[in-house]
């Protein structure tokens, strides 16, 4: 079920209608049950899988906090017979227990993972190798289902597994309780990826019927539909038109491409979180926020931290930290700070830390290449930017730049060509053609496609290209809005006319300008595929 | 709640519900001058005395093929067509039940040739049969039985969802017909004056199954028993179109159909020399449908036919109907003029 399809319109109605009527008690298990409904619609069979990872997860969680609570009465117990290297060996073993309750549940679902998205990728990888080596064999890829949102949901599940190792948050006992955060509808396809601590707070609770919640949900999701069907829906047309048909389309176009694929995915994925915030608004649950306007980023490490948030402080938090200060890591640090020396000594595992967190990165968005030389080409270009950082700030300092309006535009423009240069890789079908159909833009001399008339030919008409520029000029002004604030807030405070007007004009847009219903594909968010 | 709030809510309702009525009205295709068979079925509502003798149903080989007006003036018949472009056979069972809610006809004329489809067909067919239809259960049961599956009810019940996209393409019609309309039909009658002579007409394919299927069959079985049901005579024919191409193994089928059930089968494409018509004049499409002169012949050969087997009485002495059907007549021989008048052989 689409977000934007009627069938999921009718579904959020449904629910909205029976969240508010049942005693609120029961309000969390209505969410399990519509949740589950939602999976099922997309196909039976997914259930399965999010319901190992359900299972599992909750039992390795719950085994965690009880041999933490035995520790913990064991301790108390014997605080007076047991001397500190007693008490040290005792939690150590512990401990040990504790590790491979962990060690079980990540292997396990990771293990899912890797089979339903990486098998095919790898075994198609062996058979270039064995091809390589002359071998005649070749090995038959698996015919497996990638369920929904399997990234989103087990990264989510094994966040949570080791927030409960750390004891930074307690294991939910209610197994049904735990499945709602797993499966939770608005977000299971394409994120947020909340953490446990946050998200409980609001899940379970009680909510009374609040006008202005259900107000603010329903204006959140317009927003994300507006953003997904009259811009992103809109421009996947040519964007598709010049990826696909590489060979009729280089030079100039990619460059058209890449500056439209930058719109079409903000505008897809924003949009796509603006209606799951929403859907939760609606429903009195607080779900994190994953952008915070990413495009007025002025490095790409800044971008990093406003787009997808949540997926980069989970990498952050579960890759880049723990594999940081783990024991083989601190031994090479110390080894290279021997023979290195301290400048190159104390970069070496920072380096292989971020490569590790980007390899992750990139090959979590899809099972190729691409992916993976789009996320270490991030990690190069931070990586160069750091070392840089010293030039940077003599730069700044000599020429007095650094608060200068044009010099802030133009780190801004920078970094969307920079992150627009690497989303490439997204674009086409294999890293070779990626980096030819680049270098064409460099060699072919086909500018002036952008002035006579050559992008009405990408299947997009003169009107299209008006509502495309009109609705990227208000993505821009409600980013510059917002920062002052919440622009939903903002309108509030306006006369009911201006209010009624503003809302009311973006239903319409939507309503008309939308791209939807026969005639047009029903695209699917982008992310919905991780 | 305060009366300042009441009076807010008030308007903004009435601002929503007034500009969507309007973009509605302003989007959706309007079937005046193009397409005049979207027009068709919504034209049957207009009729002011609906108490007609024979209801034909069917595809456009009933509404390009028979004149209502000349079964009038010939045999006092008063008849209407409910048809329209590709209307598939539960369409047809649908528009008969819905017909039914405003008249009882002595005989129903059903063409066989929407047999051939056994599934749903085409969503831009769909809405020409389905949407001037007043809203009424049949009608929803008509859209489920019709979908593609592509298609959604909602876009049914609000057409706007439908045709939003159509505000690049609005012209002087969408305008000039926003809240008026225009008669299209003559009694569901499709007049086409001009003449293109059947030439090379195709032979049929060879077919891996010449049965109808399933679904076709039990609609046209329904179809038979709301007729029984209502006292209605039921008359299965095939127009004399020449393509799409009729098979024998077909008509045979429609034959022991109509035998099993006791009704009667006329297959005018083998009466066509008694008929007397030529497809080298009385076609405008080169045999795929009948221009004004094929129309009248076949209209002629069939009031024959309806009136030796059923007895229809001729009704011109019935001052009023005698009244309508002259207004009628006017209008008929204006848009014979209009069309460049009666072309002789």
């Amino acid at each position: 079920m689409l977000f934007t399809s009627y069938e999921f319109l009718f579904f959020l109605l449904i629910l909205l209608g029976l969240y508010y009527v049942i005693p609120a008690r029961f309000q969390w298990v209505l969410l399990l049950g519509f949740s589950y409904l939602f999976y099922l619609a997309a196909n039976p069979w997914y259930l399965l899988y999010i319901l190992t990872t359900t299972v599992t997860v909750y039992l390795s969680a719950v085994r965690i906090e009880k041999i933490r609570a035995e520790q913990k009465a064991y301790l108390a117990q014997n605080k007076d017979s047991l001397d500190r290297e007693a008490r040290k060996k005792y939690k150590g073993r512990q401990q040990k227990r504790m590790w491979h309750m962990l060690l079980a549940g990540l292997l396990f679902n990771l293990g899912i993972l890797a089979v339903v998205k990486y098998a095919n990728f790898a075994i198609h990888n062996l058979n270039i190798v064995l091809h390589t080596f002359g071998s005649p064999s070749e090995i038959r890829p698996l015919d497996l289902l990638l369920p929904m949102g399997i990234s989103f949901y087990t990264f989510q599940a094994l966040g949570y597994l080791i927030d409960v190792y750390r004891g930074s948050c307690s294991a939910e006992k209610n197994l049904f309780r735990f499945a709602l955060f797993v499966s939770f509808f608005p977000q299971l396809i394409q994120g947020p990826i909340s953490r446990f601590h946050e998200l409980s707070q609001t899940l379970y609770a009680e909510h009374p019927f609040d006008r202005s919640q259900l107000l603010g949900g329903l204006q959140r999701i317009l927003w994300g539909f507006f953003k997904k069907l009259v811009i992103a829906d809109r421009i996947i047309i040519g964007v598709n038109e010049i990826i696909k048909n590489p060979e009729q389309y280089s030079g100039a176009y990619v460059f058209v491409g890449m500056m439209f694929y930058a719109a079409e995915l903000y505008a897809d994925f924003t949009g796509g979180i603006d209606i799951t915030i929403g859907i939760a608004q609606c429903l009195g649950i607080v779900v994190t926020e994953n952008f915070n306007r990413p495009y007025f980023s002025k490095s790409i490490k800044e971008y990093w931290r406003r787009w997808h948030i949540t997926m980069g402080t989970w990498f952050t938090d579960y890759i880049f930290y723990p594999v940081s200060i783990c024991r083989p890591m601190l031994k090479l640090s110390q080894f290279s700070r021997k023979h290195f020396g301290d400048v190159i000594g104390k970069r070496i595992p920072v380096y292989l830390s971020s490569f590790l967190v980007w390899f992750a990165t990139g090959i979590w968005h899809g099972a190729s290449w691409n992916f993976i030389v789009w996320g270490l080409g991030n990690w190069v270009v931070i990586m160069i930017s750091q070392e840089f950082e010293p030039c940077y700030q003599k730069f700044h300092g000599k020429f007095h730049v650094k608060d200068k309006n044009w010099f802030r535009l133009f780190q801004i423009v920078r970094t969307v060509l920079l992150m627009s240069c690497l989303r490439t890789f997204d674009c086409y079908r294999d890293v070779p053609l990626t980096f030819r159909m680049f270098g064409t833009m460099f060699t072919t001399g086909n500018w002036h496609i952008l002035w006579d008339g050559s992008l009405l030919a990408l299947g997009l008409g003169c009107a299209d290209y008006v509502i495309l520029a009109a609705g990227v000029a208000l993505l821009i002004c409600v980013s510059l809005l917002q920062r002052r604030g919440s622009v939903r807030q903002q309108i509030a405070a306006k006369p009911y006319a201006v209010r009624f007007a503003a809302w009311y004009g973006l239903f319409l847009a939507v309503l008309i300008l939308g791209v939807y219903g026969i005639g047009y594909d029903a695209n699917q968010f982008i992310y919905n595929q991780f | 709640m305060t009366r300042q709030k009441i009076v807010r809510i008030g308007l903004s309702a009435s601002v929503i519900g007034i500009s969507l009525i309007l973009l509605q009205r302003l989007l959706v295709p309007k079937y005046v001058t193009d397409v005049v068979e979207g027009r068709m079925i919504a034209e049957y509502y207009e009729e002011s005395d609906k108490d007609h003798d024979v209801i034909f149903i069917g595809d456009c080989e009933v509404y390009e093929n028979f004149s209502p007006q000349v079964l009038w003036d010939d045999y006092g018949i008063n008849s209407y067509i409910r048809g329209s472009a590709q209307q598939l056979v539960w369409q047809s069972y649908y528009l008969l039940e819905d017909t039914l809610r405003y008249e009882q006809p002595d005989v129903v004329v059903f063409n066989v040739l929407a047999m051939k489809y056994n599934t749903p067909q085409n969503e831009a067919y769909n809405r020409m049969s389905l949407e001037g239809m007043r809203w009424s259960w049949s009608k929803v049961l008509s859209i489920e039985a019709s979908m593609t599956e592509e298609e959604n009810l909602i876009e049914y019940v609000f057409p706007l969802l439908r045709y939003h996209s159509r505000w690049q393409e609005l012209g002087k019609d969408d305008i000039t017909y926003m809240f008026r309309t225009k008669q299209v039909s003559f009694n569901g009658y499709y007049m086409r004056t001009d003449i293109k002579p059947a030439e090379n007409v195709p032979e049929g394919k060879k077919l891996a199954d010449y049965t109808f299927g399933d679904n076709a069959y039990l609609y046209l079985d329904k179809m038979v028993q709301l007729c029984k049901d209502n006292g209605i005579r039921l008359v299965l024919i095939k127009a004399p179109s020449l393509y799409p191409y009729w098979y024998d193994e077909w008509d045979e089928q429609m034959e022991q159909y109509a035998a099993q059930n006791g009704l009667l089968y006329v297959n005018l494409l083998e009466a066509a020399d008694e008929i007397g018509l030529d497809y080298s004049r009385d076609t405008y499409d080169g045999g795929l449908h009948l221009n004004l002169y094929g129309a009248e012949k076949t209209t002629r050969y069939l009031g024959r036919i309806l009136q030796q087997e059923y007895g229809l009485a001729d009704r011109h002495q019935d001052a009023r109907l005698e009244a309508e059907w002259q207004a009628k007549a006017a209008a008929y021989e204006a848009e014979i003029q209009r069309q460049g008048g009666y072309k002789e052989p």
